[in-house]
């Protein structure tokens, strides 16, 4: 079809954890401009299951902009070049004939490759699994509306609570840390006042568990916000720092 | 069989309650003697195991996904109903009640659809406590807004990512149990069957889709918090994970499929763009607040949209359903969308879609105010379609989005088959032919939250603590079966794509077995289903091992399963001789073109009996009953 374009892909393949990877060419024809990213390599993945060869393994879910799966580094940018969105949102319009795209898995200690652009970030969840919850069981009988909480602290928590978890945010360190992703949690849940009880404990926990896992520490670049499809700002971090600072000061942990 | 829905004696108010009281309750010192599985984590699977690891058992959840907060509940847009009355503007437990009956038309359970909106209002509670962001006003109190199907404002939301916050609140709530030890987590590993001995359930099979081996696990019950099925028209509003094979397989082992054929098409979704399409993108009902449908009054007027003046517009929902104009139930407006686009008078390069314009909305709040409203909807059209829905009105088209149809279960959300429970949209229970937008959210968190919990503990009560036999060979069975199925599956080495075949059963579902219905199509669809199930088995290929991480089998066993639920989607269409709300057979319509149901002889569940490979499955009946409201054609006007 008139204005359709051929691609060059070059893409990270390793067979799993154990094994080395490397980059693999691949060629994308034919791609409509109408197409997701994802779509695009859907195509190339049935040619290689046609010949018999694997396809590209990769995770993706929702393809759209919501679940988090989705993980590629695009051109050296985690989602690719488009502000604000995902892999899975960015359209084949926003590249152009002849182009050669790189594509790469998140790297970080704390996201191990399972195979070719698939990681491992079961990390994450153990970071939350340290405290990024209110502990109330099912069976809460306080009516919803018995708190007024202001309406400007409800939208700085939502802010926050926008984040997927996908990851973007450490791929996009030089320090491979998780900060970004642990000041969304604390920092709606320290601007709620259902969260108070347990805003020292849960600062201190998640932060210790982000330094179990491995990743690094947050020295300011500000590279997350950047590259983070829920344009999640650096002020959550400033918040988790506070947090963290009121936490020490009057610990419990002495 | 004789199908029994344990629905309670008495009025509709007392009966859940009265019910409650009857429950055997387990101690909570035995309770860590019990072992319960369960699988999914969206709404209803993580609130079912998070509330279950609570109350002391001891639960395992798997989910196919990296972590359970990825599962599809996550993209719910719009918002979840309760009857909080907070407007003032006269809702109430009865009213949502009946405009969930009144919406499902009259194909579902008074009983259930009464219990759901009882706890709808402990719902929001919960989600408040759990530091949910609800939208909220100056006052610092919870805002609300209108669904379609309803004239009160009873529906909560967090911007258009209600989904999303509702199930990272379930999420932490299940990550905390992770963390005290009662729930522990197997991501990455998909259900591929149930385990039953003597015909009760007492495990699952399981695949480690990172390292492919075949697992069994035991447990005093299992839980299906699987989703739904709308995968099986290729194109949907789904995830592309979204399968129906662990319900699928707990079919084949004796549980009965309720209803297969409802399913709902959504109107505001983005238009198909191409061949290549993987899926499609729902714009939030709540859209249709603040947007105007519409379509030019003359066919094939190709004008853009800004040269066609006013008076030459045909505001379609509005003309012809004055009361609740733009805001008519999902199945209403996607028909009348259809009925445009077939008249000629659709608009986009394919013709296949309907306007929902914002103009006067922005004229009349300013840009600002929308902006806050639906941002994030519109910057997602933006970046699918390329175009800026704040300048030209979005172009919009009915996609599939939700499947009312499911396993059947009573009252107590048990199958048919004994141990074995079905929640969320993977059963069939409260939404009749068609769901009020709104409402999904409400019942995954009503069936995991509040009903569950106390359901099964009856059941557990009942059968006792004594450990399931993990040597028993019904589980050596199990597992081997599924690996016979797998082997197969790779020896194939045939030419076409699993995703091949997925896309050709997704366009005979669609055109025979979509929007609109008739016998002569539906048998057609049949035919081609099983012709194209028979060449799948002979033909597909499936590339890379068993013993790996392989995405490739993953999807050629799940469109195998899709290919027999198909078929089963449509004798179950064929064999309901009437139109209901999704379900519209062009046979039966009334002159002004809407839904003609029979009350005479299809107020019923129709439940299938799985009868073996290639074989035609039975129809057991359960007939409805309806004691406080009555059935009459629905009207919107």
């Amino acid at each position: 079809m008139a204005g359709n374009m051929n691609i060059t892909l070059k893409v990270w393949r390793q067979k799993n954890a154990n094994t080395k990877g490397k980059l693999v060419s691949y060629n994308a024809k034919d791609v409509s401009p109408d197409m997701s990213f994802l779509e695009m390599i859907d195509e190339v993945n049935e040619v290689l299951i046609k010949k018999g060869d694997e396809p590209i393994a990769f995770d993706h879910d929702c393809r759209e902009g919501i679940c988090g799966m989705c993980s590629m580094v695009i051109d050296g940018r985690p989602h690719g070049p488009k502000e604000g969105i995902t892999t899975c949102q960015l359209h084949m319009r926003s590249f152009k004939d002849g182009d050669t795209i790189t594509i790469e898995p998140w790297r970080a200690k704390g996201f191990p490759v399972l195979k070719d652009l698939v990681v491992d970030r079961s990390a994450f969840d153990r970071i939350i699994q340290a405290g990024g919850y209110i502990s109330v069981n099912t069976g809460v009988t306080i009516d919803a509306n018995a708190i007024a909480i202001s309406k400007q602290d409800s939208d700085k928590a939502f802010d926050a609570a926008t984040c997927i978890g996908c990851g973007a945010c450490v791929a996009a360190c030089k320090n491979a840390s998780a900060m970004l992703f642990l000041s969304a949690k604390v920092s709606q849940l320290s601007l709620l006042p259902q969260g108070h009880p347990e805003r020292k404990s849960r600062v201190e926990n998640m932060l210790q568990q982000m330094e179990d896992e491995g990743f690094g520490n947050c020295s300011n670049t500000g590279a997350c916000s950047v590259e983070c499809p829920k344009e999640i700002g650096q002020e959550h971090i400033a918040r988790l720092n506070r947090e963290f600072i009121a936490a020490k000061a009057s610990s419990d942990n002495v | 069989m004789k199908l029994d829905s344990k629905i309670p004696e008495g009025p509709i108010g007392d009966k859940w309650t009265k019910h409650k009281f009857k429950l055997k309750l387990v101690n909570p010192a035995n309770r860590r003697k019990y072992d319960i599985i369960v699988v999914g984590t969206g709404l209803a699977g993580s609130s079912a195991a998070a509330s279950l690891g609570e109350m002391g058992y001891n639960v395992k959840v798997f989910c196919f996904q990296d972590s359970p907060r990825r599962a599809h509940s996550i993209a719910a847009q719009g918002g979840i109903n309760s009857a909080k009355n907070y407007r003032n503007d006269g809702d109430s437990v009865y009213r949502l009640f009946y405009d969930t009956v009144k919406g499902g038309d009259y194909r579902a359970r008074e009983g259930n659809v009464h219990r759901l909106a009882e706890v709808s209002v402990n719902i929001i509670d919960q989600c408040v406590a759990q530091g949910v962001p609800f939208a909220r006003e100056y006052g610092g109190l919870l805002d609300n807004r209108s669904f379609g199907g309803a004239q009160v404002a009873r529906t909560f939301y967090a911007r258009g990512q209600t989904g999303q916050q509702l199930l990272l609140g379930a999420y932490s709530a299940l990550e905390r149990q992770v963390n005290e030890g009662t729930v522990k987590q197997y991501t990455r590993h998909e259900m591929l069957d149930v385990v039953t001995i003597d015909g009760i359930a007492k495990g699952v099979v399981v695949r480690d889709l990172v390292t492919g081996e075949i697992e069994s696990h035991s447990a005093h019950a299992v839980l299906l918090c699987t989703g739904g099925y709308g995968n099986v028209f290729y194109l949907s509003t789904n995830a592309q994970g979204c399968n129906v094979t662990a319900a699928w397989r707990a079919h084949k082992k004796g549980a009965l499929f309720g209803n297969p054929c409802f399913t709902q098409i959504h109107p505001t979704c983005i238009p198909v763009s191409g061949d290549h399409q993987s899926k499609l993108t729902l714009m939030s009902e709540s859209l249709r607040n603040d947007g105007r449908v519409w379509v030019p009054a003359k066919p094939g007027d190709k004008r853009v949209a800004a040269d066609i003046p006013e008076g030459e517009r045909d505001y379609f929902l509005e003309r012809k359903y004055p009361s609740f104009g733009n805001l008519v139930p999902r199945d209403v407006a996607s028909r009348n969308a259809k009925e445009m686009c077939d008249e000629g008078k659709g608009v986009g390069a394919s013709g296949l879609a309907v306007y929902l314009d914002f103009a006067d909305s922005i004229k009349r709040l300013g840009e600002d105010a929308v902006r806050a409203k639906y941002g994030n909807l519109f910057d997602m059209y933006a970046q699918i379609t390329g175009e800026n829905p704040y300048k030209t009105p979005m172009r919009i088209y009915p996609a599939v989005h939700y499947t009312m149809g499911g396993l059947w279960v009573d009252y107590n959300l048990s199958t048919t088959v004994k141990g074995l429970y079905a929640l969320g949209e993977a059963n069939f229970s409260d939404h009749g032919a068609n769901r009020l937008g709104a409402s999904a959210l409400m019942q995954g968190l009503a069936d995991g939250y509040f009903v569950i919990p106390a359901t099964l503990s009856d059941y557990l009560a009942e059968i006792g603590p004594k450990a399931v036999d993990k040597n028993h060979p019904a589980f050596a069975e199990a597992v081997k079966s599924v690996k016979d199925q797998t082997a197969k599956l790779l020896a194939i080495n045939g030419k076409k794509t699993a995703n091949e075949y997925h896309k050709e059963l997704g366009k005979i579902m669609w055109e025979y077995c979509g929007m609109a219905r008739n016998a002569e199509g539906l048998k057609k669809a049949q035919k081609l289903i099983q012709e194209l199930r028979a060449d799948f088995w002979k033909n597909v290929k499936v590339s890379g091992e068993a013993e790996d991480l392989n995405p490739n089998l993953e999807r050629a066993g799940r469109v195998a399963d899709f290919l027999e639920l198909g078929e089963l989607m449509v004798v179950d269409a064929l064999n309901r001789n009437e139109s209901c709300g999704g379900h519209f057979r062009e046979e039966y319509q009334t002159d002004e073109n809407e839904a003609q149901r029979d009350d005479d002889h299809y107020a019923y569940v129709a439940a299938w009996e799985y009868k073996g490979d290639n074989q035609p499955e039975e129809l057991h009946k359960e007939d409805l009953v309806f004691e406080n409201v009555k059935l009459t054609q629905r009207s919107y006007k």
